[in-house]
């Protein structure tokens, strides 16, 4: 049985139709990257995943290891293992980074019916997974996002991406506004977080970020449809070629 | 209409009702009951030439000190209250607290005039802590006088946790001299009608304020903070900071007024007030006032009336923490910033949860107080059914 299956997928904001019948599956371990030029879809089809209920899905589904998941709420879903890490990750003033991933983790595990993590298993967890994506114990001590830069924001989601250990990790246009050392820092963090139970989506308008996180599959999502699939080479002849061609295949 | 009773001195039994403590910070304590100076048990024995009485003893005794305050008829003695004077050079590191308590069995009409003074090159924390210890209505009427003399600074915290059937309307006067420096935090938890008057002048140049503000009101609660600050003199700077959080059917009206004068110039005024409605019956009435008779200042006001941010709510939520807590971890933070400027870190913890558990809806009041709220606090909570 595949991870999660997307079939026929419409999906409308305001009346306005985005998603247009999308189809994807994908299966347990794998690297999907999700290529398009602006506004075809992409980041919606990552927030409906993930939840978000701004969006209306008018028709089709979504199974999520066997369920259907556009009946869960949104904890629901992060509680079972979905994580979005976005694309603009919104500043919470006077909440830290560890007293929000504490209650992550927590409500996390009360949703599975364990029991809080101790205190000091926490800060231990911290303190592993900070040194995946080089961030400062000055940064984990701050309020989530507030005053961040570009840079550190994009780490601080692929931080919060490793102490949840999501099944499946959704990252939306993480590379956006990245130079080249924050890039190398977030891509190793994501490829140290690979294994054979966890997929990826990777959302990405450039073919630079797959020279880092070797994609399985590459998916051209335009004008709210999946039009073409292919390996990693696909990602390459798109950037040579650009988003123009498609129309004419 | 309820006929009141004007409140009568203190039985020396009544001190039972004392029984605050704020963990692991020591203070000296001041005990005040129905606005009466409670003479007997206070921690007040403090030597170093400072003065804690009634303000009728301050009357007699200490004429000097009062004479040239231009307070008031000195000759008057039905003035109840405390006075506290802090001598020159003198930096207090153990805050005082005054511990006003509130009891009665019939509706209790109570007045007390306060008057505190910080001595030049003197510092002073002061804690005042208005509790309400049974159900029943009483209407309070305080004024506080409070003198910063030249090099001196004044941290004031204030918490105002009565009951929803009483009323406390609170004038506070601040005078600063030159080179002072205030700083204020008021929290109106709870209460029936609550209103603050708080006024801060001028007096001398180089001396700041900053003033910072909390209400949590919910069901058919009402608080009011009217705040002026007149910049008499060059090279002030205030800085008012007041968040409210509203439930229910809660009222909340902010008034923030700025003078200042034609020659003050370098003033520096900040003025800000934030709300956060709950529901669409709570109403806030958010009024800055700026009234600027020069040109060479620095003025800035600003006033929100919200929701909370849907996007940081998304945000939360996809991480697997549950509407409700991250609706929690919101109002929180938002109360937090008020007492950022705070520098009783033990306070703050215990103010910090008393504010958490005002927002879950549990008792807001400390634990080993005797406070009986019998009426079940509400929680806040937004209900977006409400919210159009």
């Amino acid at each position: 049985m595949s991870l999660l299956e997307i079939k026929n997928l419409y999906c409308s904001i305001k009346g306005k139709e985005i998603l247009k019948g999308v189809d994807l599956t994908i299966n347990e371990g794998e690297v999907h990257a999700i290529m398009g030029p602006n506004g075809n879809g992409k980041s919606t089809l990552a927030a409906v995943i993930a939840g978000k209920d701004t969006f209306d899905v008018t028709q089709g589904e979504i199974i999520y290891k066997g369920k259907n998941l556009l009946e869960l709420p949104v904890e629901a879903r992060a509680a079972e293992g979905i994580f979005l890490g976005f694309q603009y990750p919104v500043e919470i003033p006077g909440v830290s980074i560890s007293n929000f991933m504490k209650t992550a983790i927590n409500e996390q595990r009360k949703y599975k019916g364990l029991d809080p993590m101790p205190t000091m298993e926490f800060m231990k967890l911290m303190e592993e997974k900070k040194k995946i994506v080089e961030m400062t114990a000055k940064l984990a001590n701050r309020s989530v996002n507030e005053g961040f830069s570009g840079g550190e924001k994009k780490k601080n989601e692929i931080f919060q991406m490793a102490m949840l250990n999501p099944t499946l990790s959704i990252l939306d246009e993480t590379d956006s506004g990245l130079d080249i050392d924050a890039l190398r820092i977030v891509a190793s963090g994501v490829n140290a977080l690979r294994s054979p139970e966890n997929s990826t989506i990777l959302i990405t308008h450039y073919q630079r970020l797959l020279d880092y996180i070797i994609p399985d599959f590459v998916h051209v999502l335009y004008e709210g449809k999946i039009v073409k699939t292919g390996s990693k080479e696909l990602a390459k002849e798109l950037e040579e070629k650009g988003y123009e061609w498609l129309k004419y295949e | 209409m309820n006929s009141f009773k004007k409140a009568t001195r203190p039985r020396e039994e009544d001190f039972k009702d004392f029984s605050c403590n704020i963990p692991q910070l020591n203070t000296y304590r001041i005990n005040q009951y129905n606005g009466f100076f409670f003479e007997k048990n206070n921690d007040a024995n403090i030597d170093k030439g400072i003065i804690i009485c009634s303000i009728n003893t301050a009357k007699q005794k200490h004429k000097d000190i009062l004479e040239n305050k231009n307070l008031f008829d000195l000759s008057d003695n039905d003035d109840e209250g405390i006075f506290i004077y802090i001598p020159n050079n003198t930096d207090l590191d153990i805050p005082l607290q005054i511990l006003d308590i509130i009891k009665t069995e019939e509706p209790l009409l109570i007045g007390s005039r306060n008057v505190v003074i910080v001595g030049e090159n003197s510092k002073l924390k002061l804690i005042c802590c208005d509790d309400s210890v049974n159900n029943n209505i009483s209407n309070s009427n305080n004024s506080i006088k409070i003198f910063l003399e030249n090099n001196s600074s004044l941290e004031y915290y204030k918490m105002e946790n009565i009951n929803d059937s009483s009323s406390i309307f609170t004038d506070t006067n601040f005078v600063l001299r030159n080179n002072s420096e205030l700083k204020t935090f008021w929290l109106s938890l709870n209460g029936g009608n609550i209103k603050n008057k708080l006024v801060v002048s001028f007096e001398g140049e180089y001396s700041r304020a900053e003033l910072n503000g909390l209400y949590l009101v919910d069901k058919e609660q009402l608080v009011d903070n009217q705040i002026s600050v007149y910049h008499n003199k060059p090279n002030c700077i205030s800085n008012q900071l007041y968040k409210g959080i509203l439930d229910d059917s809660a009222k909340a009206q902010f008034k923030g007024h700025v003078y200042v004068k034609k020659d003050s110039v370098h003033t520096e005024a900040m003025q800000n007030n934030r709300n956060i409605l709950l529901t669409d019956k709570a109403i806030v009435n958010t009024q800055p006032f700026l009234e600027i008779y020069n040109d060479d200042v620095k003025c800035l006001h600003g006033a929100t009336i919200g929701q909370l941010d849907e996007s940081a709510m998304f945000y939360m939520r996809s991480r697997g923490i549950s509407e409700r807590s991250a609706k929690m971890l919101l109002m929180y933070a938002f109360c937090n910033d008020v007492l950022s400027k705070a520098s009783l870190e033990e306070l703050k913890d215990r103010l910090q949860d008393v504010i958490k558990r005002r927002l879950h809806g549990e008792l807001s009041s400390c634990e080993n107080c005797v406070l009986n709220c019998n009426a079940p606090c509400g929680s806040f909570d937004i209900d977006m059914s409400k919210i159009q």
